[in-house]
């Protein structure tokens, strides 16, 4: 750096009146340490203007005379004014420190509160939910009950076979819409891998026609399955078949089989 | 470490000869640049104790890195001094000086015989320019900060700490 270009500045001068920044303060004082040359100029700068400001006083008290004062209170040395007790700037300060613990309660208050109700809104759009989906299961039930009532509903039990004779299931068949409604309360879960398959049969001659799998028995609460029927069956069947379903039933896996009793 | 360095860590450790040597050195100048604000004598004297006291008192915050020592105190005086005649109670009270700057102060002296470079001084403001007369008023003695001091003359920025920077070198030709 330029230290005499630096020098020349006048920004020692300046230093030495006090009236810089904290940050150039600072890198004086290092500048200071670094360039002798840079004390000496702040030395002497000080030195000019110790001794005219000294010259505008003609006298100055002795040290002795405040020596005794060095150490006692601030309070009692500092303060030059006569004491008055501001009563109303005291007040004016108890008020405000009271108005702001008043304001950051209220504050605290408001945030509480407005948590709570966030709480409240999620409890409440919950139960919402919960409630729509009562009313969804209300009104399928209503739904099934009412097809079931129908009175074009032909109900054919389905008896468990062979090994599965503790199986068992209902077809509810409603001609003029041809829709079944496969009630299959009695038939355990379909093991993994497996579906459960539904066919609709004729049965001179023995003709089996697929109704379709049911994929998502497991699933189910009501085990109640729509399925269309636009065939003109004499009797059903459920298999277990592999998942996919199969052309034709296995007939080892037939687990329930029913025939339609008489056509309306 | 300069001399005036080690009398400054005594005077952090409340060493009290070394504030009387401190004192020695600063107060006449602290009280001059406390009259020149207050322009009363008594007033002058009550101040400037209480801003050494005060120094003694906060002799911990001072920190060397901040500033030079006479610097410090110089700031001390010239708030004290400052807030003096903002108050009530001196704003009631008569002034014995009206004199409007430091160099009527020093021309008003009928001898400047106190001092050793007395002669110095006399031909330093004699001399003295109106201009240097009103940057060193403002700089020193107010503590105008350089831009306060640009708008009070109405001279450029850079125009202060040049010009003040050229009436310091004439002051420290005439008294060092």
């Amino acid at each position: 750096m330029d230290i005499k270009a630096y020098i020349e500045s006048g920004i020692l001068e300046l230093y030495v009146a006090g009236k810089l920044s904290e940050q150039e303060n600072q890198e004086i004082y290092a500048l200071m340490q670094k360039h002798p040359e840079i004390l000496q100029e702040v030395l002497e700068i000080e030195a000019a203007v110790v001794k005219l400001t000294a010259s505008v006083s003609p006298h100055s008290i002795d040290f002795d005379s405040f020596k005794g004062k060095l150490n006692e209170d601030d309070g009692k040395v500092i303060d030059l004014k006569p004491r008055k007790p501001n009563w109303i700037s005291y007040t004016g300060w108890a008020a405000s420190i009271l108005l702001l613990g008043g304001l950051i309660w209220t504050l605290n208050t408001k945030n509480q509160l407005e948590e709570e109700i966030q709480t409240v809104s999620t409890e409440k759009q919950l139960l919402e939910i919960e409630i729509e989906a009562a009313r969804n299961n209300l009104a399928n039930t209503k739904n099934l009950l009412d097809a079931i009532r129908d009175k074009d509903i032909i109900s054919v039990p389905l008896g468990g076979q062979g090994d599965f004779a503790s199986t068992y299931a209902k077809v509810y068949w409603n001609k003029a819409d041809n829709t079944i409604y496969l009630d299959g309360e009695g038939l355990p879960d379909a093991p993994a891998g497996k579906v459960w398959q539904v066919w609709s049969l004729t049965l001179n001659p023995l003709t089996p026609t697929s109704l379709g799998t049911i994929d998502d028995f497991n699933t189910d609460d009501n085990k109640i399955f729509a399925i269309s029927n636009a065939n003109d069956s004499e009797a059903f069947g459920i298999t277990l078949e592999p998942e996919g379903g199969s052309q034709s039933p296995t007939m080892e896996q037939l687990y329930t089989l029913g025939v339609v009793a008489s056509t309306p | 470490m300069t001399d005036i360095d080690r009398l400054i860590n005594q005077f952090k450790a409340k060493d009290e000869k070394a504030f009387e040597k401190l004192y020695q050195m600063y107060g006449t100048s602290i009280r001059g640049v406390v009259l020149n604000i207050v322009k009363d004598d008594d007033i002058a004297d009550e101040l400037m104790q209480d801003v050494f006291i005060k120094a003694w008192q906060k002799s911990d915050t001072y920190n060397s890195s901040k500033g030079r020592f006479f610097t410090w105190i110089l700031n001390i005086a010239r708030n004290a001094a400052i807030d003096k005649i903002r108050s009530k109670a001196f704003r009631q009270s008569v002034q014995n000086l009206d004199a409007d700057n430091f160099v009527n102060i020093i021309m008003s002296r009928d001898n400047l015989d106190h001092l050793t470079d007395a002669i110095g001084i006399n031909k330093f403001v004699t001399n003295l320019g109106q201009k240097c007369k009103e940057v060193i008023e403002l700089l020193y003695f107010k503590g105008f900060t350089q831009k306060e001091a640009s708008e009070e003359l109405n001279m450029p920025i850079g125009t202060i700490k040049t010009r003040n920077r050229s009436c310091i070198q004439q002051l420290r030709d005439m008294v060092l």
